[in-house]
């Protein structure tokens, strides 16, 4: 159906003015318009800004934006996969990073992977940092990635990154020619790499390698009685009880509980939980530990006894602000209701409680 | 852990019921169809005990005279039920609240980049329903206002143009099932077994029907360069502005620039109020709250096709660009995680997709891989989305291990996990579409297992 429809559609389309098939629907873009979203640069550099920004710089913007998730020298997985090292200045050489075809390295950088400084660039850009996308400068942006690149030894402490030199710092990359695409993959007609055969009958089988779920690992996904149907062929494991041993004998059967659930159980404390996270502050704010901004501990302990602090705190929440707990600032919440902004100043004055 | 995750809120325990367990006197409470026995037998030390075991054990007795449930007649069957629109948009049963998204425990550390994975063991059919469709998102999702949602296309085009949703909802569209599979799907596996259930090895999985507007009528009316306009980049309006490279010929021929799913708005969860369906390949280009689509002459190596979404090699090559979800299938019921209640019969159900055309074929075996038998193909069979497969089997309670099989229309046959293994290692993330073993164990349970 689709076929003969887009048939159709190209029949009439190809020969007029495209606009002219679909009168008074969509209009055409302005150049600001299109200025204001076409912000992707290419690895040929297509899109990238003209400027410059320097290692020193991207010192300053990565202490105050950038080092609370991924660390003072990129190295940090506590929150996202590191950005920096695994890289060789033998690497830089070579342009193909060694330690990918080590299965014995532990993690596998950013850095180790990068084939194109204009995906660094680009990403950046666009997407940091992770709670106020966007908001750098292009300077600031130039400086950053050249700020990441000093730290994996790509680039001497006293660089500055411009559109003019960005080619040079490409033919720098320890990975770059460590990317290939892979059209079997791509192309609608491709064909797969592994292949098997439909055998139906005394098929070959190891049977040696058989790997299971270490036992102890039995829970590590909550108790999977809870996350199955109530009904029908099988039931959910209860978890929380040792591995039965004994072979079935007669039929397992459900025992109806005492009383049916309530619908919505009211419980305060875990609703306001669902709140945090509805509202993204659980992205910045950690129950006991400091991640990007301090935890609910934290909050608890210093304003522990002063009697403004929930509406100061309601506050701060609605407009945001920084300095108080460092550079990093906390994004404005204005669309947040006054009575669910209470009950999180609250529960944050709890300790997240 | 979730409100519905409380022990206090499960329907139900699993028990397993001895033979002749009951005394004669409460024998003959059964028969008598003595309520306050169910109360009893809930309270009483017997706590391994329940009207259904008693009915289970007392039904083989002459003096059986039935079950409580239709001696007894219940409360909504004497009295008056709620009336209509008591819930203006309405909710699964009170009673379904275990099938719930759930996320694997470590497996990421920020729930704004996260993924949460759909409960497949307890899906039927072939369609996803909208509020147990697995999420991706890469920095958080959000409710967009739809008046105020623009599309743009730009690039090699005649005229670039900026589209609000009354003009894309004006538009000649199709509506198309498909499924959609995020590229690390089962990645977890590659190495050995790493989760219990099929919610968390394959729950990166959902399948709707879509409505939109073909991307190619999109790409007309704005007057694509036909000479120089082989790619175009899809990016989204969310923080990260996902990006990702589509070929041009793939656009042309069945992408869709979509804003409905099974018959409503998409949820905000998956683009509301538009995203890209890019059909057979992996999730991550089907660009959610998409904004804007430019036209090149070259892919856009993107943050998600330079970084991530490429497959290391046993040589440390990253393979770029690959984007088809391969044939795979994979068996939902019995499957990892469950307990089977008897011996005997069942039907065993499951899911079977390509991202290269319609499933042809889906074989199963009841003795880890030794002999297979084909199964019953449900229709519709549709190109690039699920396929219900069904098969029946007496289980005799000894141990065994039951896997599933996919063929596809080009011939292609799902591989083991020792054949992805030779040609690709352990350590390429994405694209597992190995055949899945489940282990039946004399005691019922059914658990996750690699077998070949």
């Amino acid at each position: 159906m689709m076929r003969s429809l887009l048939l159709v559609f190209a029949a009439v389309a190809m020969p007029a003015i495209a606009q002219d098939n679909f009168p008074g629907v969509g209009r055409t873009a302005t150049a600001a318009e299109i200025a204001a979203w076409d912000i992707d640069v290419r690895a040929d550099f297509m899109g990238l800004p003209k400027g410059a920004g320097s290692v020193k710089t991207g010192r300053q913007v990565w202490e105050a934006k950038c080092e609370s998730c991924h660390g003072a020298f990129g190295e940090s997985g506590e929150v996202f996969t590191p950005i920096v090292g695994g890289t060789t200045k033998k690497d830089i050489e070579t342009g193909r990073v060694a330690n990918l075809a080590r299965a014995d390295y532990p993690q596998r950088t950013s850095l180790m992977k990068l084939a194109e400084v204009s995906t660094l660039w680009d990403y950046i850009n666009r997407a940091m940092p992770w709670n106020a996308p966007k908001s750098l400068t292009v300077e600031e942006v130039y400086a950053v990635t050249a700020y990441i690149l000093y730290l994996g030894d790509i680039v001497p402490v006293d660089f500055v990154m411009s559109h003019k030199n960005i080619a040079e710092v490409q033919n720098k990359l320890p990975n770059r020619n460590g990317l290939m695409v892979w059209r079997a993959m791509w192309d609608a007609k491709g064909r797969g790499d592994v292949n098997n055969v439909a055998c139906m009958a005394d098929c070959k089988q190891e049977m040696k390698k058989i790997s299971t779920m270490p036992d102890h690992a039995r829970d590590s996904h909550g108790n999977l009685a809870e996350q199955s149907r109530l009904i029908g062929p099988t039931r959910g494991v209860d978890t929380t009880k040792p591995i039965a041993t004994t072979p079935l004998t007669g039929r397992l059967v459900t025992v109806a509980a005492a009383s049916a659930p309530k619908a919505e159980p009211p419980r305060e404390a875990s609703n306001v939980a669902h709140l945090a996270k509805k509202y993204n502050c659980t992205a910045c704010h950690a129950t006991a530990s400091k991640f990007v901004g301090p935890s609910y501990a934290e909050i608890a302990k210093k304003y522990a006894g002063n009697a403004s602090a929930a509406t100061n705190l309601m506050n701060k929440i609605k407009q945001g602000g920084s300095g108080v707990w460092g550079a990093i600032p906390m994004p404005p919440n204005a669309a947040i209701p006054e009575a669910e902004l209470r009950q999180l100043a609250e529960w944050s004055l709890r300790g997240g409680k | 852990m979730s409100e519905y995750e409380s022990s206090k809120y499960m329907l139900g325990r699993i028990q397993r019921a001895p033979e002749n367990f009951l005394s004669p006197s409460q024998i003959v409470d059964v028969q008598s169809g003595r309520r306050d026995f169910l109360r009893g037998a809930f309270t009483s030390a017997l706590a391994a005990t329940g009207a259904g075991a008693a009915l289970a054990s007392a039904s083989t007795s002459p003096a059986f005279k039935g079950d409580p449930n239709i001696l007894t007649l219940p409360e909504h069957s004497k009295g008056l039920g709620q009336p209509v629109a008591a819930v203006g948009y309405g909710s699964p049963s009170k009673w379904e609240k275990n099938l719930q998204r759930r996320e694997s425990p470590g497996l990421t550390r920020v729930s704004g980049a996260s993924v949460s994975f759909a409960p497949l063991q307890g899906f039927f059919g072939i369609i996803t329903p909208n509020g147990l469709h697995f999420e991706r998102h890469h920095q958080g999702w959000w409710d967009i206002d739809p008046s105020q949602h623009r599309f743009m296309i730009n690039g090699l085009v005649k005229n670039p143009k900026v589209y609000t949703m009354d003009d894309l909802m004006r538009l000649p569209s199709v509506s198309r099932m498909h499924f959609i599979e995020c590229g690390a799907n089962t990645a977890m596996e590659w190495g050995n077994v790493a989760v219990p259930t099929v919610q968390y090895s394959h729950g990166m999985l959902s399948c709707c029907e879509f409505t939109g507007v073909p991307l190619s009528v999109l790409m007309e009316d704005c007057g694509y360069d036909k000479v120089k306009g082989k790619y175009l980049l899809a990016e989204g309006a969310d923080g990260s502005s996902m990006t990702r490279t589509i070929a041009m010929e793939r656009a042309l021929d069945d992408c869709i620039v979509a804003y409905a799913m099974n018959g409503e708005m998409l949820r905000p969860e998956n683009g509301y109020p538009l995203r890209l369906v890019v059909p057979g390949i992996q999730g991550v280009s089907w660009v959610k709250w998409l904004r804007r689509i430019e036209v090149g002459d070259q892919p856009y190596a993107t943050k998600d096709e330079v970084l991530h979404y490429v497959d290391l090699m046993p040589d440390g090559m990253l393979r770029q660009y690959t984007g088809i979800q391969e044939c795979k299938s994979v068996i939902t019921t019995p499957s990892g995680g469950q307990t089977l209640l008897d011996k005997g019969f069942y039907n065993v159900s499951g899911l079977a997709w390509s991202g290269r055309g319609k499933i042809k074929r889906v074989d199963v075996s009841f003795d880890g891989g030794k002999n297979w038998k084909t199964a019953r193909l449900e229709s519709p069979i549709q190109s690039k989305c699920l396929t219900r497969f069904n098969i029946g089997w007496n289980w005799d309670g000894g141990e065994t291990v039951l896997q599933s099989r996919a063929i596809d229309d080009t011939g292609y046959v799902q591989p083991k996990i020792n054949q992805l293994r030779a040609v690709r290692g352990t350590r390429s993330i994405y694209h597992n579409n190995a055949i899945q073993s489940w282990k039946v164990a004399p005691t019922g349970e059914v658990a996750n297992v690699q077998v070949y």
